[in-house]
C-alpha cells in the first residue's frame, strides 16, 4: 500500500495531486491532525519550508517536508475563503522552526496561526499597513512611508486561541518584567549586516535572545511577481551573495524543469564547477571573517587571497565581480574564457597549501580551541527540527547535502563524500567548511580536463512562459538547502515565486542554542552558523 | 592668479574626471575671503583630515562586502589612511554608505548619521543607496539616501568596483581639502538649513 493509500485511509476528505512530490489537499480543520500523522507515522521530521499563498478566493500555505531517513519529500495544502480573518492551525509544536515560518506567511498574507506562540510580525514594522504578498496590497507609498522616526517597540507578543468555536487573542510579553535585555545590532560589526538581538541576560549569562529581522527585507519575492522569467534571476545574486552561483543554478533548474528542457552538458559541467568555486570563495570569507571576530584579525588577509584569485577567474568569464548573472534558463549567459581552464588549475594547486596554512595558523590555536569547541552545541533532532542544513547541520551528524540526498545536474556523476561531524560545536561547524574547500577542490578537479566540447546555451524560445502548475526545486547552497517553488498561471510572469533560505533558519536557531551560555559566546555561535543577513529576509 | 589644483596623493590633476565641481568649489572658498594665518591653518588642518578619513563600518548588504575587499591586501585602502574603520559613528568621519536602505533601516540609519561628530561626509556607495538600485519598486525600500541624509560623494555600480570605491573617497578626500574648516563654506550640507527641514527626533 502506498502512502497516497494509507493517508485516503485515514482522511477520506483528503484529496490529492500526484507529480514529482504528492501534493495533499487537506481541509483547515484537519491540518494540524494530518501534520501529526506525517510527522510521526510517515517519518517526515523535516519541514522544508511553509508558502504563504494569496489564489484570490482564498488564502492558505503549502507545506513541504522531508523524510530524514528515505529522503523523501511531500507536501500538503490547506486554504481559508475567510479574507477578513483567515486562521489555520499551528504545525509549531511538531516541527521547532515553524514558529518563524509562520510568522513570515503572517506577515506576508495576514494568515493567523492558532496556537503559535509567538505570533508578531517578522520583517515589517508592527504598525505596517496591510499584508504585502497579499495580490489586493495597496502599494500606494503613503500609507507606508519611509521615515527617519524610530519605529514603535514593543515587548508584546500574541497568542491566538481557539475557545469555544471562537478566536481569542491572548496577549504574552517576549521578555519578563524584571528582565535586564542589551540591545545588539542592527548597527553592529559581529553581527554580519543588519541583524539585531534583543539579548535578556542574568549577569553575563544569556537568558533570552530575541531575533529581530527585516532591517534588509527588500520584498524580492514581490518583486518577482512581476518580472518575466528572465528578469528574476537577478536578484538571486543578491541575496546570498556568496551563493550566487548556486542560487541561480537553483532557479534556473526550477524553470528548466518547468519547460521541460535540459540544459546541454557543457553548461551543465560548467554551473558546476562554478558551484564549487563559489564553495571555496564563500568559506574562505566565512574563516576570515569568522577568525576576525574572534580577534585573529590577520586571518582575514589570508583567506581573501584565495578569494580574490577565484573572483579574478570569475570576473574573466562572468564580467563581474560579485554580481554575475552567469547561468540562464537554458544554460550560460556566455561561453568560459579561454584561460579558465588554465586559471583554474592554477587555483586548485595553491588550495590546499592555502587550507594546510590556515589549520596551522588557527584550528590548532589553543585560544581558538578554548573558544570553539563544546560552545553552542546543537543537537541531531534539533538540527532537523529547526531546518539547519548545509555544514552547520552536516556539523550535528545530519547528512543533509542535497547533493547527495537529491542528486541534481550532474553531481550523481562524481564521487565526493558528505562532509559529517557529530559534535554538535562551533569548533564543528568552523571544520566542516575547511574540509569543505578540500572536497570542493576534488570535484572540480574531477570536472577541469573533461568539459564537453558543445553548446553553452540550449534553444529556447525569446519569450518564457511556463504551463500551468507548481515546481519545486531544491539545490544546496553555500550554507544549506536552498529551495525555489515557483506557481504558474501561464505566461511569462509567475504567480508566486517563493524561494526557501537557509539562513533563515540558521538565525532563528540562536535563541535555541546561546541560552545559557556567556555573552561573549553569542559571537562565537552567530559567526559559526554564518547567517548571510539579506538571505534571511530576502 | 591661477588655480589652485587640488588633488590627492598620486593622482594626478589631469587624471580626475571631474575637476569642474572642484574648481567651482576653490573659487567659492577664494570669493568667501579668508585672513592669511586663518587660511594656512585650515589647509594644514585639512591636509591632515583628508589623509586620514576614517570611515564607519556600515554595510548593509552586497555592496558591504566589496567593502571588506577594499580593506584586505589586495586593494589596501590603508595606503591612503583609510583603514581604521570604526564601529562606533562617535568616532568616524565618513560613512560609506553601502547596501540597500529599507524602511525599518532608515530611522536607524539616520540616527548613525546624527551620532557621527561633525564634521561629517556621507559616500553613497552603489546603486541601492543611491535610487534603490534593483529594489526600487519594491515597498519595503527607500529610493535613495539622498532623501534621508546629505549626501557628498555618489560611487555608481552594483556593486561597484572597489577601485570605484577609491575614486569615491579620494574625491571626498579633495572635497575636504577645500573646505573651511573654520567658518564651513563648501559643505554641502548647511546644517541649520538642513536640520530645520530634516529634525532630529525628539526622546519620546
Ligand atoms: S547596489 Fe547592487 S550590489 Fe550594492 S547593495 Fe544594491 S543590489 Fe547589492
Amino acid at each position: 500500500m502506498n502512502i497516497q493509500e494509507k493517508i485516503a485511509g485515514f482522511f477520506p476528505e483528503a484529496s490529492f495531486e500526484e507529480g514529482e512530490i504528492l501534493r495533499i489537499d487537506i481541509p483547515a480543520e484537519k491540518l494540524h491532525e494530518l501534520a501529526q500523522k506525517l510527522r510521526d507515522e510517515f517519518g517526515y521530521d523535516y519541514l522544508v519550508t511553509i508558502v504563504g499563498m494569496d489564489w484570490t478566493d482564498s488564502l492558505g500555505c503549502i507545506y513541504y517536508l522531508m523524510n530524514t531517513a528515505d529522503k523523501s519529500q511531500i507536501s500538503f495544502k490547506a486554504a481559508t475563503a475567510d479574507r477578513e480573518h483567515p486562521a489555520l492551525d499551528s504545525v509549531a509544536d511538531l516541527w521547532k522552526i515553524a514558529v518563524i515560518l509562520e510568522r513570515e506567511v503572517y506577515d506576508f498574507f495576514g494568515i493567523i496561526f492558532v496556537n503559535n506562540p509567538d505570533m508578531r510580525r517578522l520583517f515589517l514594522n508592527i504598525d505596517w499597513v496591510g499584508y504585502p504578498l497579499r495580490k489586493d496590497y495597496d502599494e500606494n507609498p503613503e500609507l507606508n512611508p519611509v521615515t527617519t522616526e524610530s519605529e514603535r517597540q514593543s515587548d508584546e507578543t500574541y497568542v491566538w486561541k481557539r475557545e469555544d468555536g471562537k478566536l481569542v487573542k491572548h496577549v504574552e510579553r517576549v521578555f519578563q518584567d524584571d528582565d535586564f535585555v542589551v540591545n545588539i545590532g542592527p548597527q553592529h560589526p559581529a553581527t554580519h549586516g543588519v541583524l539585531r538581538f534583543r539579548t535578556a541576560l542574568d549577569g553575563e549569562i544569556i537568558k533570552k535572545i530575541d531575533v529581530y529581522m527585516g532591517y534588509i527585507h527588500r520584498g524580492v519575492e514581490k518583486l518577482c511577481e512581476n518580472l518575466q522569467y528572465p528578469q528574476t534571476l537577478h536578484f538571486m545574486d543578491r541575496l546570498d551573495y556568496f551563493s550566487a552561483h548556486n542560487y541561480h543554478h537553483g532557479l534556473c533548474l526550477c524553470i528548466e524543469k518547468a519547460m521541460g528542457i535540459e540544459a546541454p552538458r557543457r553548461a551543465q559541467v560548467i554551473r558546476v564547477i562554478m558551484d564549487e568555486l563559489s564553495r571555496i570563495a564563500s568559506h574562505c570569507l566565512f574563516i576570515g571573517t569568522y577568525c576576525m571576530d574572534l580577534g585573529a584579525t590577520t586571518m582575514l588577509f589570508y583567506t581573501l587571497r584565495v578569494r580574490e584569485q577565484i573572483l579574478d577567474i570569475m570576473e574573466r568569464t562572468c564580467g563581474a565581480r560579485m554580481t554575475f548573472n552567469y547561468s540562464c534558463i537554458g544554460g550560460l549567459m556566455a561561453d568560459i574564457h579561454p584561460d579558465f581552464v588554465k586559471d583554474v588549475k592554477e587555483l586548485l594547486a595553491i588550495c590546499p597549501k592555502n587550507v594546510a596554512e590556515y589549520n596551522k595558523l588557527f584550528t590548532g590555536n589553543v585560544i581558538t580551541k578554548g573558544r570553539l569547541e563544546g560552545v553552542g552545541v546543537l543537537t541531531h533532532d534539533d538540527a532537523i527540527s529547526y531546518g539547519i542544513t548545509g555544514p552547520s547541520g552536516r556539523a550535528s551528524g545530519w547528512a543533509c547535502d542535497v547533493r547527495k540526498t537529491h542528486p541534481y545536474s550532474i553531481y550523481p556523476e562524481l564521487k565526493f563524500e558528505q562532509v559529517v561531524r557529530t559534535e554538535g560545536d562551533s569548533m564543528a561547524r568552523f571544520k566542516n567548511r575547511m574540509d569543505e574547500i578540500q572536497q570542493s577542490v576534488d570535484i572540480i578537479n574531477q570536472l577541469i580536463d573533461n568539459i564537453p566540447e558543445g553548446e553553452y546555451c540550449a534553444k529556447v524560445p525569446k519569450i518564457i512562459k511556463l504551463p500551468e502548475g507548481h515546481w519545486f526545486q531544491i539545490v544546496e547552497g553555500c550554507r544549506g538547502l536552498f529551495g525555489v517553488y515557483i506557481e504558474s498561471k501561464g505566461g511569462n510572469q509567475p504567480y508566486r515565486l517563493k524561494l526557501v533560505t537557509p539562513c533563515l533558519n540558521l538565525a532563528s536557531v540562536v535563541d535555541h542554542i546561546t541560552r545559557g551560555d556567556k555573552i561573549a559566546d553569542l559571537i562565537t555561535i552567530g559567526g559559526s552558523l554564518d547567517y548571510i543577513v539579506p538571505d534571511i529576509d530576502r | 592668479m591661477e588655480m589652485k589644483k587640488v588633488t590627492t596623493k598620486s593622482m594626478p590633476y589631469e587624471d580626475w574626471k571631474d575637476n569642474e565641481y572642484i574648481e567651482s568649489l576653490v573659487q567659492e572658498l577664494r570669493d568667501s575671503g579668508t585672513n592669511i594665518i586663518v587660511g594656512s591653518l585650515d589647509t594644514l588642518i585639512n591636509w591632515g583630515r583628508s589623509n586620514s578619513l576614517w570611515p564607519l563600518t556600515f554595510a548593509t548588504s552586497c555592496c558591504g562586502i566589496e567593502f571588506v575587499s577594499l580593506g584586505a591586501a589586495r586593494f589596501d585602502m590603508a595606503r591612503f589612511g583609510w583603514e581604521v574603520a570604526r564601529s562606533s559613528p562617535r568616532q568616524a568621519d565618513f560613512m560609506m554608505v553601502a547596501g540597500t536602505i529599507v524602511n525599518r533601516m532608515a530611522p536607524v540609519f539616520r540616527r548613525l548619521y546624527d551620532q557621527l561628530a561633525e564634521p561629517k561626509y556621507v559616500i553613497a556607495c552603489g546603486s541601492c543607496a543611491i535610487s534603490g538600485g534593483p529594489f526600487r519598486k519594491s515597498y519595503h525600500v527607500a529610493k535613495g539616501i539622498e532623501d534621508l541624509v546629505p549626501v557628498d560623494v555618489f560611487v555608481p555600480g552594483c556593486p561597484p568596483r572597489p577601485e570605484a570605491m577609491i575614486y569615491g573617497i579620494m574625491q571626498l578626500s579633495r572635497k575636504v581639502k577645500v573646505e573651511k574648516f573654520f567658518g564651513g563654506v563648501n559643505r554641502q550640507e548647511n546644517r541649520k538649513e538642513y536640520l530645520a527641514a530634516h529634525p532630529v527626533e525628539e526622546n519620546k
